[in-house]
């Protein structure tokens, strides 16, 4: 029987996976890759609890606002790369080292 | 019986979907790869979603993340290499401690999550949400629902206003 562990399960290895690409990889649409994961294992946990646990639709709101937020740091984040890769052309983060635009 | 091993087998072939194409998003080599990968990731969510029963939910992540996001993103790996050398690649760095911090955030997750006494209640939701979560964002959530436009608003005009050429 398919139970509220299972996807906590899922969810905590989405997390792990998503903090590994943040961990090693250095080109920075790659990292953005691992922040999106996390964010997925967030929502998964959202929606299971709001199935499982609460039995109303609170968790499924916040999901929503989730997904939002998402969606409008990927635009500014990959606006930030574009512009890094302009300047000092490279995304590696290890080269973005100041301030200075 | 015979329809919920049918129910556990489609569950766990979303997991497998999900979880498997997660890793290669973070250990394959080509960054195009990894930008795919993230693609069926993607559509593994939407699919625990839907057996969440979640159907809204699921279409959302559909349209806005294999829609909005991915595409963005394959912009970005696109504009920030040059086409000519299709190799793309990615490099990983100081694997093996990262590895083994990730092995054990992953345990002590786990073990919280599998140990810890959740209060599993009322029941599923009504399957089609979609009228439900209209009326919460329209009476109870107006307000984060208002202030989600504007930060929207704002990520428009921001983003533009970042990568716009500077003409002096």
């Amino acid at each position: 029987m398919i139970g509220l562990n299972h996807y906590l399960i899922i969810s905590v290895a989405l997390f792990s996976l998503g903090i590994m690409a943040v961990f090693t990889r250095k080109n920075a649409v790659n990292v953005l890759m691992g922040v999106e994961l996390i964010l997925n294992s967030a929502n998964i946990n959202l929606v299971a609890f709001s199935r499982y646990s609460s039995g109303n639709l609170d968790g499924q709101i916040f999901a929503i606002f989730v997904i939002v937020v998402a969606a409008a740091e990927a635009a500014v984040a990959l606006a930030i790369v574009l512009s890094m890769y302009r300047i000092i052309k490279t995304v590696n983060l290890d080269r973005a080292n100041t301030l200075k635009g | 019986m015979d329809n919920n091993l049918l129910a556990q087998i489609v569950f766990y072939a979303f997991a497998a979907t999900t979880v498997g194409s997660a890793a290669v998003v973070v250990f394959a080599r080509s960054l195009i790869r990894s930008a795919f990968a993230l693609l069926f990731t993607f559509f593994g969510v939407a699919g625990l979603y839907a057996f969440l029963g979640a159907d809204f939910l699921a279409a959302t992540q559909m349209v806005i993340y294999v829609g909005g996001i991915l595409v963005l993103l394959l912009f970005g790996v696109m504009l920030t290499h040059k086409l000519y050398d299709m190799n793309l690649k990615s490099e990983t760095y100081q694997f093996w401690p990262a590895l083994i911090v990730v092995l054990a955030v992953f345990a002590v997750l786990a073990t919280v999550m599998l140990r810890t006494r959740w209060h599993t209640g009322s029941g599923a939701v009504a399957a089609p949400t979609t009228a439900a979560i209209g009326e919460l964002l329209m009476n109870d959530y107006i307000l984060p629902f208002e202030v989600a436009s504007i930060l929207l608003l704002i990520a428009l005009i921001g983003a533009a206003m970042i990568v716009r050429r500077r003409s002096e």
